[in-house]
């Protein structure tokens, strides 16, 4: 391959087997992956995954192998949550901030063995970890193009994995991560997802992706499963409640106006944040923050009527105090949902607040003031995926 | 007796025109004069060789301000700017490095020389751009006396200050360390890979008598940054039929209102009387008599060659000695037989439509500068250089295409010696072979070839020793600095006397906002109504 062709966008290791089934041929850039929107049609993928099994390319998300002997002290560095409490077999939703305690990305952390993780970003982070590792004996890799990945999420996932003949998969307890051999190779799953329901992910060395396609959709023919794109996956996880860096915040160092950076707190997620645990990155600003109080909040809001309220502003009274970052009907939960950032003396749960939403139907543009209710948390959280052994469907 | 005009401007470039244009937009009798038989300056479209159009000097357009570009119904007038997008660096190793305007292409190709490069790119591009939202909306305005009490002053000075104090505690330390630091050491605070700091150092160096370790560049480099088009910040364009069209715009707009030009009218000197300027006496004689003078020559032509020391005050004399305007570049214009190839990467790539360049290290940067400290021309120097004609119909016949090569560096003197027609050759040639090292092609391509060292471009354009900026654009020639403090607001010494050149702020490149922002000024003691618009607010 000539230089000139290695700038062009890049394919997954499923990519034959996505193209195939990809019979609207619309697709999206995803990190530089080409990636599917839609395979047959958005509705349809987004109930496979509610109600049967639906399967997501997620190769293009950036990973980050991370290995030494002070792998567990660097990333207790990096990452505002206490690593060490995260045991070999487990999986971490975590996050990380700049020195300003503003939040760059928010990621899962796999932790394989002693010494030996693996970190799955949105963003790619590699110039932070590098600078963040100084001093310490650790090696970071970006092994985004050497792993391939699966998810596959929904009622009947499980009991697909158990008809591909992994025996005890409905063992596995959620963030929790396993390996069972595959076609003279380890596959590595974990019990994770991006979707809200009961899910796992499946990982795999490239030159065996093909296969577990293939495998995978024979042992799922009479479960019910689909493989979904990227809008399907946008209504799953609003549903759920999970945040898309880039959408509901800018990456810190990527920032160019003043203040337009989000804390964890800002964002809802100081639950992930352990002030107690020692040094870390922007530790001393978070310190200073909660001494202080925060400028924004982040509420999740239950709006009334239909109409989604994309880009909103959010009034109190006539007073505009925040914009809604990510809106979405949801079919499952039956609500119109939308993700806000508003000024931190608002957003109380059960305060009641204005969407200003704008719609347009064949040219005639209609401005709406939506009432809408703080909730406290998602609308959507299934059962399944806390159940241990997980059911078949 | 010849007519007496309210106004008269010394110098058809870029912004001796603009200058001219709102003065007579705003109704007044305006001529302007120009020594060569062409107007433009340095803004400026030659036939050298039957069938080319060179941009002899300036070359690719990005800092020309779209307010004025609108205001004066310059595309009415003909002018058309063409985006292109992207940058490449040839290594001398047979690899590249392509800066694709697509960004995500853009990632792909930093990470195929490094993933932490290609990361780290993302931080540097919201720093830089965090550097040119502070300095864009002063483009178009007149920088504040810092020692004046005026309510103008003040109010300007609040403008200033609160930019400032809008970055925040974290964004004032790295605007201060970004203004005083180099280039170099800027993105050695970003980036791990040679070729890829070599490529971006470009912009901190061009036209400028500084190497890409020394202070003061990595402003330079926002010079490069700051302009757009179409609203895309960083952006450059071609003006189809080359600069010359930008100048030939303003002509045309500068005439619909009434303005005059004329051309083999060379300046000997600004006649002051009374200690008022009362006109300009031209070198074949003729005196032609106005109120107003404005001079878009350098500080340097302007004070110390057409005004008499006697005239002026001692210290404007003593600060226009010591204005600092170093030669530093060259430029050959070239035509080719078809188009060359390059090493890497293919014909038809988008790579071939953007500036190239070919020095791949900072360390070569350095080692360029080097030669020009010792009072000679790099023996392996830097070049910027386009194929605009790939684009742009009008520059030479079709298959075949016209070049145009920036060079640093090339000294004012060589070794304190005027430059003689053999340095032209050497220096000619020593381009040509380094351009040839990274296109196996171009040389049994060319067919003529223009070769202007400082000598050429001083003595055709006025330029002082030929630096493309009228003047460095360091730190200490900026702002309220620019060209020296107490005369940053673009009033002579002499009343009725103006400067409207690059020499002032916010200095060269094309802008016109030097002519503009001077204009505004000549109108406002006038107590006229200011025509000239402000700017667009950056979002």
């Amino acid at each position: 391959m000539k230089a000139h062709d290695e700038t062009m966008m890049l394919r997954t290791p499923f990519h034959s087997r996505v193209a195939e089934a990809c019979e609207i041929n619309q697709w999206d850039d995803w990190k530089g992956y080409t990636t599917p929107r839609a395979y047959t049609e958005v509705e349809q993928e987004y109930f496979a995954v509610r109600s049967s099994t639906g399967v997501f390319d997620l190769s293009p998300m950036t990973k980050y192998r991370i290995t030494g002997a002070d792998a567990e002290r660097y990333l207790n560095r990096v990452m505002t949550r206490d690593v060490s409490k995260l045991k070999p077999g487990r999986v971490g939703y975590t996050i990380w901030c700049n020195d300003a305690g503003q939040v760059m990305d928010d990621g899962t952390l796999f932790h394989f063995g002693a010494g030996d993780y693996r970190l799955c970003s949105y963003t790619r982070v590699m110039d932070w970890l590098q600078w963040s590792s100084l001093g310490l004996d650790v090696s970071i890799e970006d092994e985004t193009a050497d792993v391939a990945a699966l998810a596959v999420q929904g009622p009947t996932s499980c009991a697909v994995l158990k008809a591909m003949g992994f025996i005890g998969i409905e063992e596995l307890k959620p963030f929790g991560l396993t390996h069972h051999a595959f076609e003279n190779t380890e596959l590595m799953i974990s019990r994770t997802g991006f979707t809200g329901d009961l899910g796992y992910e499946l990982w795999i060395e490239p030159g065996k992706a093909e296969l577990l396609w293939d495998r995978l959709f024979t042992a799922g023919a009479n479960l019910g499963i689909h493989p979904i794109g990227n809008d399907a996956l946008e209504m799953l996880r609003i549903e759920a409640g999970f945040l898309q860096a880039g959408v509901d915040f800018v990456p810190a160092e990527e920032t160019v106006r003043e203040g337009r950076s989000r804390s964890p707190f800002e964002l809802g997620l100081g639950w992930l944040v352990d002030l107690d645990k020692g040094l870390f990155n922007g530790r001393r600003a978070l310190i200073e923050e909660q001494r202080n109080g925060s400028r924004y909040g982040f509420v999740f809001l239950d709006v009334q009527g239909n109409k989604p309220a994309q880009h909103s502003f959010i009034l109190k009274g006539k007073r505009e105090i925040g914009s809604v970052t990510s809106a979405a009907w949801c079919p499952t939960a039956k609500s119109n949902i939308a993700f806000a950032q508003v000024e931190s003396q608002y957003g109380r749960p059960g305060e009641e607040l204005i969407a200003e939403i704008y719609y347009q139907r064949e040219l005639i543009w209609t401005r709406l003031l939506a009432k809408c209710r703080v909730i406290e948390r998602p609308v959507f959280s299934s059962p399944k995926r806390r159940q241990t052994p997980a059911p078949d469907f | 007796m010849s007519k007496r005009y309210d106004a008269i401007v010394i110098g058809a470039g870029h912004n001796g025109l603009t200058n001219a244009a709102y003065l007579a937009k705003a109704g007044l009798d305006v001529l302007i004069v120009e020594k060569n038989s062409y107007i433009g300056g340095a803004t400026v479209s030659r036939e050298l060789h039957t069938d080319w159009l060179y941009s002899n000097c300036s070359y690719v357009c990005s800092l020309l301000r779209p307010e004025i570009t609108r205001d004066l119904e310059l595309p009415r007038h003909g002018l058309q700017v063409v985006p292109y997008g992207g940058s490449v660096s040839f290594c001398s190793n047979g690899d590249y490095f392509g800066d694709y305007p697509d960004h995500g292409r853009q990632y792909r190709e930093i990470a195929r020389h490094s993933i932490r490069d290609a990361n780290a790119y993302e931080r540097y591009t919201a720093d830089v751009m965090k550097q040119t939202r502070l300095i864009r909306p002063f483009l178009m305005r007149t920088p504040p006396d810092p020692t004046s009490l005026k309510p103008r002053d003040l109010k300007e000075m609040k403008v200033l200050m609160d930019a400032f104090a809008e970055l925040g505690e974290e964004g004032l330390a790295d605007t201060l360390r970004f203004w005083t630091k180099s280039i170099g050491d800027y993105l050695d605070e970003y980036f791990e890979t040679d070729v890829i700091k070599a490529h971006l150092a470009g912009s901190g160096i061009i036209g400028t008598a500084l190497g890409v370790y020394s202070p003061g560049t990595a402003y330079v480099l926002l010079h490069h940054y700051m302009g757009d088009v179409d609203g895309t910040v960083g952006a450059w364009g071609f003006a189809r039929g080359g600069m010359g069209a930008v100048a030939a715009a303003l002509a045309s707009s500068l005439q619909s209102f009434g303005g005059e030009i004329r051309i083999d009218a060379e300046v000997d000197q600004i006649i002051v009387r009374g200690g008022k300027v009362a006109g300009v006496a031209l070198s074949n004689g003729d005196e032609i008599n106005a109120d107003i003078v404005v001079s878009n020559l350098d500080p340097k032509r302007t004070f110390l060659k057409i005004m008499e020391e006697k005239d002026l005050p001692a210290d404007v004399v003593r600060k226009a000695k010591n204005f600092k305007i170093r030669g530093s570049s060259g430029k050959l214009n070239i035509a080719l037989d078809g188009l060359p190839s390059f090493n890497g990467i293919p014909k038809n790539s988008p790579l071939m439509h953007t500036d190239m360049h070919v020095l791949d290290s900072l360390q070569r940067m350095e080692r360029a500068y080097d030669d020009w400290k010792n009072g000679s021309f790099s023996s392996d120097p830097y070049v910027d250089m386009l194929i605009p004609s790939q684009v742009d119909p009008t520059m030479a016949p079709p298959g075949k295409h016209m070049m145009t090569v920036f060079v640093q560096y090339a000294p004012p003197r060589v070794h304190g010696e005027e430059w003689t027609d053999a340095d032209r050759d050497a220096f000619g040639k020593t381009v040509i072979d380094q351009i040839a090292n990274y296109s196996p092609d171009f040389k049994d391509l060319i067919l003529h070839c223009e070769v202007r060292t400082p000598r050429e471009i001083e003595n055709e354009i006025g330029l002082t020793e030929g630096n493309i900026f009228m003047g460095e654009l360091t730190f200490d020639q900026l702002l309220f600095n620019r060209p020296f403090p107490g005369y940053a607001q673009y009033r002579g010494p002499v009343r009725g006397m103006y400067m409207c050149g690059s020499g002032t702020h916010p200095g060269g490149g094309v802008m016109t906002a030097p002519g503009a922002n001077a204009a505004r000024e000549i109108l406002r003691d006038l107590k006229r109504t200011n025509l000239v618009p402000e700017a667009y607010p950056d979002d």
